[in-house]
């Protein structure tokens, strides 16, 4: 699928295979791809999390790699305002000098690093080290905040860990009674569907609570069809359920969890009724899915984006932490509780340091011990490393402010399409003195850069990727990137050369000792004057140092080990010890080894519907998009197959604003509008409006999404908020 | 703001305004006098403590004492100086407050029967309202077999069942000719009755009791129409009466309750009346959401946070679900047979009705409609749609063009998309297959056109069935289908 004119890999190493993972989504589905005579085939692997399986995504995900909008050269923006080729010493150039200059002025914190979920853990990791080390900012944090970032805050809380799933996903297909809260995994991980297929087969209950018929929601037993924004009272509702019929473990209660007097009293007053009148869900229902849950030998309660991303999306996960401890199953084999991670390498992008907060191995910034052992593994005083920085909004919101960023390099990430109340955040990086965007494709966030720097695509680097399980997996490259085009790792590398920043210790002795025991000697892959640390084997053996002892600690995971055993789990500390494909059999990572209840209550959303703007809109995915769509909405198929961003909306409300399919609706919020075509559909609640978030322009919906943020987690509101909807009338 | 605040009563009320106060910033410092000696407890959850679901700590909500405020229980008010803004208690304390807010509640209603002493009801006489009258019932029917319920309301129904889940064999009396009159129409009072006897509960109606007897084996009920009832225990229900004693002799305003205004004050500017006791535009309480959003415009005012807040009602919504009966009941619904006023042009609201009865299986449903809105509802037994019907009913949303979805459930239609048809013949060629792979019928037909004879050359070729796997046995029968027919057929 290239365009046939140049060899897609190096001259004598054809025809060649690489058995690596899809670019996408956190399932990390197996494939093999494969290039013969210039074209690059894709083919599914039998892999633990796809089992053969791809989705069009997938299978189509090699077009990116020689697709005639790729970016092939940096581009700088000149004196006439436009984007034209340049060389990359005068990238680097206009870079180096822009935080010089910006940090001269402004100090330090004005130089910000925004990063992205689907990096691999090494760029994650470099970026982090490169924004404390090389810039000495504090000012990073990455797209994961838009996330998961509220059910690993809520995890956290509870457990003491944050591990997406702790436990393989093959424990899905197991489980006696499957609880879905606001996930759609047959239309945003379609393979994932077969561990529900499988579920159902075995005789299996699935319950999916969403506001919408989704995908997901017609394989379900029970759909329990929540106002947007209220799931937390009716996680409340069925804690309460549990109690009053008896089937709260109280054996389980008492040996291994803390603080459920609390949570019982609020329960208490959750009586079904209650959150029936704000839900919409009729007790019956709510009754029906805490026996299925409460009565059941094996459950699993999985929540994601709809559960998460609300101004209080940590207690709305909470609420179904602390009914998942109430019932017994966090840590009993085949059951618990888990999250559904979203971006390809959400799980271990937040692990390593990108975030504000964060230092590598699942490290807090602001704990003298562990500033301590990054810091000697950086060969930098701890003293020096900044403190803790600002979340991925409030840093967007920040930029180009009188006391904010001025200068701002994004990696992986494209925050003009899926930050929120996107239009003020294009204005804040329209606004700062330096904008660099390191990107394979000319993003709607690079097109407004001051420059941009080509990047390698998947196929083209290798490293390590960790999955929704927390299972680290090797991404391989097939071949190399073409010419002119440089890996994200060794940009930083190079920038980190230019800025004088101390290069880490480890990279300079892992890189010089053959006899290092966890390194493989390097291969052909890496350009020969690539610095050290551009080297991902390197950067992964450093990572591996610094995560040591953390929460997520990889000094045990090795390539090797990983290409040996379909992935490695962490924790893993020893290389000749175990990894961890379950967590919480005996103990919980928190300090008395128990896991903590954390009493939450219903709140309202922070955006009610009133006269003005009388309806709830709720956001989200399509099966052939992915994220920001700047890759998937360059792949013929896919863009086939969803062309352009609609409003969903229900018959009744169609009819009321006499609006027929696929004529123009303009949706308005207090922060803006979006317009698209309306797609009528009786799934969804006639209360409520349904748009995707693929796309920039006038049909992006983040244009109208509401930026209150979660006190905790930082996560803003996408999911719900109010708005007016009105035909087009042209 | 004001500083010292201090709430009389710890029921549903006054914990929950307590907890609001809590939620929100000031330096306000409250005081909570509760009568009864226990911690906050739902009263709505009694009826399963009655049917031994649940123990008391189970019913315990979320208490304020060790946080702040100054919770008192077993401490009742016997006087309000308003003059000197101060409260004295049974303990001989005299508080004194900057705002006083009046959550003293109800009190159930003991009937005048022959042969009762208001005063000193037996063991075998208790009323169903507090949770040590629950004690009470419960340590009476430990070797009970026959409990009556004098009342056939919510209350008393709710008692009823619960003893009933107990196994007890339940009779409840009640003067009127159908069961919750209040609430319910005789036809719908008629299926509830056929539900709870299938519940173990029997109801004799219309006829009043008229005398009481007790005796060391058990109490005897002398009806009205000359019939008695023995049992083991008599359980009262017959209604609650705001408990305004405290009020009226401090010289505010009472009625039926403590009168209070929009903002919840009584006529005197530093006291307020929430809950059960008070008495708003004529109507007083009894239940629970009303009171909570007194609760919060209370708190509101109180603390600063919204001075301009008002009380409005929330819509009253009666709500009885219990194991084996699922009611709901809302707004307005006049007599059956007048309901149907003309569905004029001529400015008069246009109504409608929406009815439904099948007595076998204890369902029951009518929904009144006034000019597209919700205006009132009766939904008995299986309902699917009780959850929507309520939130129209709260919200004032237009109801469902197709009106079936009020009844039957939350989509009447399948949902648009493919769904399964018959034969692979009789799908249109646009249909979508497989999902995951947008594969529709006509690329599958078209697939086979070319040369492919099997499901794996079909899957191969069209990658239909590889991503979540779920449309495999359509796929499948598609190929079937294909290989069957005259290839003229399919190239048609």
């Amino acid at each position: 699928m290239t365009d046939g004119a140049r060899a897609a890999t190096t001259p004598g190493r054809t025809p060649h295979e690489a058995a690596t993972h899809c670019p996408y989504c956190a399932l990390q589905c197996g494939m093999l791809l494969s290039e013969r005579d210039g074209r690059i085939e894709v083919l599914p692997r039998d892999f633990p999390t796809n089992r053969g399986g791809l989705c069009q995504k997938g299978w189509t995900a090699a077009e990116l790699l020689d697709h005639p909008e790729r970016l092939t050269t940096p581009l700088l923006r000149g004196p006439d305002g436009r984007l034209a080729p340049a060389t990359w010493a005068e990238a680097y150039a206009r870079i180096v000098t822009g935080i010089r200059d910006t940090q001269a002025a402004h100090g330090r914190d004005a130089v910000a690093i925004f990063g992205g979920g689907g990096l691999t853990n090494e760029k994650a990791y470099a970026l982090g080290r490169f924004a404390r080390v090389a810039l000495r900012t504090r000012m990073i944090d990455y797209n994961g905040r838009f996330c998961m970032s509220s059910a690993a805050a809520a995890g956290m809380r509870a457990f003491g860990i944050d591990r997406g799933l702790p436990f393989p996903l093959a424990d899905l297909g197991r489980a006696d009674t499957l609880l879905l809260v606001g996930a759609n995994p047959a239309e945003t991980m379609p393979p994932l569907a077969r561990y529900l297929t499988e579920q159902r087969e075995r005789g299996g209950r699935l319950i999916v609570v969403d506001p919408r018929v989704t995908a997901t929601a017609r394989l379900a037993d029970l759909h329990l069809q929540p106002l947007p924004g209220t799931d937390l009272a009716v996680a409340n509702a069925l804690l309460h359920v549990a109690l009053t019929e008896g089937w709260v473990d109280r054996e389980y209660v008492a040996a291994r969890t803390e603080g459920f007097d609390a949570v019982r009293r609020i329960a208490a007053g959750w009586w079904p009724a209650r959150a029936e009148r704000l839900s919409g869900v009729p007790v019956a229902d709510l009754e029906e899915a805490a026996r299925a849950l409460g009565t059941a030998r094996t459950a699993i309660i999985l929540t994601a984006r709809g559960a998460e991303q609300h101004a209080k999306g940590v207690d709305t996960v909470s609420a179904f932490v602390n009914l998942a401890l109430a019932l017994g199953l966090p840590g009993r084999p085949g059951s618990g509780y888990g999250c559904l991670t979203g971006q390809g390498n959400g799980q271990g992008g937040r692990e390593h340091g990108q975030k504000a907060d964060q230092l590598p191995g699942y490290r807090r910034i602001d704990d003298p011990a562990a500033r301590e052992h990054v810091a000697a593994v950086w060969g930098v005083h701890p003293d020096e490393l900044p403190g803790p920085g600002v979340s991925a909004y409030e840093l967007l919101d920040l930029l180009g402010t009188p006391t904010g960023p001025k200068t701002l390099l994004v990696f992986g990430s494209n925050p003009v399409v899926s930050a929120p109340r996107a239009a003020r955040v294009e204005r804040r990086l329209r606004d700062l003195d330096l904008l660099v965007v390191a990107d394979f494709l000319l993003s709607e966030t690079a097109a407004i850069a001051d420059v941009v720097l080509p990047t390698a695509q998947w196929a083209e680097e290798d490293g390590t990727m960790t999955n929704l399980e927390g299972r680290v997996l090797r991404r391989r490259a097939l071949r190399e990137p073409p010419p002119g085009i440089r890996t994200d790792l060794r940009i930083l590398a190079d920038l980190s050369a230019a800025l004088n920043a101390p290069s880490a210790p480890a990279a300079e002795v892992v890189a010089g000792d053959p006899s290092y025991p966890f390194l493989p000697s390097r291969g052909p892959l890496q350009p020969p004057d690539a610095p050290a640390d551009a080297d991902p084997r390197v950067v992964f053996a450093e990572l591996r140092r610094a995560s040591a002892g953390g929460a997520a600690d990889y000094a045990g995971v090795t390539w090797e080990r990983i290409d040996a055993a379909d992935g490695v789990f962490w924790p893993c500390p020893d290389t000749d010890g175990p990894d961890t494909p379950r967590l919480f059999a005996e103990r919980f990572a928190t300090p008395s080894g128990r896991a903590r209840f954390h009493p939450v209550e219903h709140r309202p959303a922070a955006e009610e519907v009133c006269a003005e703007y009388p309806f709830y809109l709720t956001t989200g995915r399509v099966l052939a998009q992915y994220q920001s769509g700047t890759q998937t909405r360059r792949v013929g198929a896919l863009r086939r197959a969803a062309p352009e961003p609609f409003v969903e909306l229900h018959p009744d409300l169609a009819a009321r604003l006499g609006v027929e399919e696929g004529e123009e609706l303009r949706v308005t919020s207090r922060r803006g509008e979006m317009r698209a075509p309306a797609r009528i559909t009786a799934t969804i609640r006639p209360d409520t409006l349904f748009a995707p978030f693929h796309w920039g322009g006038a049909g992006r919906v983040n244009s109208v999404t509401n930026d209150a943020l979660d006190p905790v987690s930082r996560m803003p509101e996408f999911k719900v908020c109010a708005v007016r909807v009105e035909k087009v009338t042209p | 703001m004001t500083g010292r605040i201090v709430i009389v009563g710890y029921g549903m009320a006054g914990a929950r305004l307590a907890t609001e106060l809590h939620a929100r910033p000031g330096d306000h410092k409250v005081t909570v006098l509760g009568a009864e000696p226990h911690r906050a407890y739902n009263r709505i959850m009694l009826s399963t403590l009655l049917a031994g679901k649940v123990d008391e700590a189970d019913v315990e909500l979320t208490d304020l004492a060790g946080q702040g405020a100054d919770v008192r229980t077993g401490t009742a008010v016997t006087a309000i100086d308003r003059a000197a803004r101060t409260v004295r208690t049974t303990t001989g304390e005299q508080i004194g407050y900057d705002h006083l807010v009046l959550a003293t509640g109800s009190r159930a209603v003991v009937p005048p029967l022959a042969g009762l002493d208001v005063d000193r009801l037996p063991d075998r006489v208790v009323p169903f309202r507090t949770l040590d009258d629950c004690r009470r019932i419960l340590a009476a029917v430990r070797d009970a077999r026959t409990v009556l319920v004098l009342g056939g309301g919510l209350l008393g129904l709710e008692a009823a069942r619960g003893l009933a889940a107990r196994g007890l064999d339940v009779h409840v009396v009640h003067p009127v000719g159908h069961l919750m009159e209040r609430q319910l129409d005789p036809a719908a009072g008629a299926v509830l009755a056929g539900t709870l006897a299938r519940l173990g509960v029997r109801t004799h109606l219309g006829v009043s009791a008229t005398g009481v007897a007790v005796s060391p084996d058990g109490v005897r009920l002398d009806l009205a129409d000359g019939r008695v009832l023995d049992a083991d225990l008599l359980v009262l229900a017959c209604g609650v009466r705001p408990d305004t004693a405290l009020a009226a002799a401090a010289g505010l305003t009472v009625e039926r309750g403590v009168v209070v205004d929009e903002r919840l004050r009584t006529d005197d500017p530093h006291v307020s009346a929430i809950g059960d006791c008070a008495q708003h535009d004529g109507v007083v309480g009894g239940l629970v959401a009303p009171a909570w959003a007194q609760a919060r415009v209370v708190a509101r005012l109180l603390t600063g946070e919204d001075t301009r807040d008002r009380y409005r009602p929330p819509p009253g919504v009666t709500r009885l679900k219990a194991a084996g009966i699922d009611l709901a009941a809302m707004g307005e619904l006049p007599p059956p047979g007048v309901a149907h006023a003309p569905a004029g042009d001529d400015g008069a609201a246009r109504c409608e009705e929406l009815t439904f009865a099948d007595p076998t299986r204890g369902t029951y449903a009518r929904v009144r409609i006034t000019d597209d809105r919700l205006t009132g509802a009766i939904l008995l037994g299986d309902n699917p749609a009780v959850g929507t019907v309520i939130q129209l009913f709260d919200r004032g949303s237009p109801v469902p063009a197709d009106r079936r979805a009020l009844l039957l459930g939350r989509t009447v239609d399948p949902p648009g998309g493919a769904e399964p048809v018959a034969s692979p013949a009789l799908m249109p060629d646009a249909t979508t297959v497989c999902r995951c792979n947008a594969v529709s019928k006509a690329d599958l037909v078209g697939c086979w056109r070319a040369g492919a004879r099997s499901v794996a050359d079909v899957v191969t070729a069209t990658r239909a069935g590889t991503g979540c796997g779920s449309c495999r046995d359509a796929v499948a029968g598609i190929v079937e289908w294909l290989s069957g027919v005259d290839p003229v057929e399919v190239t048609r």
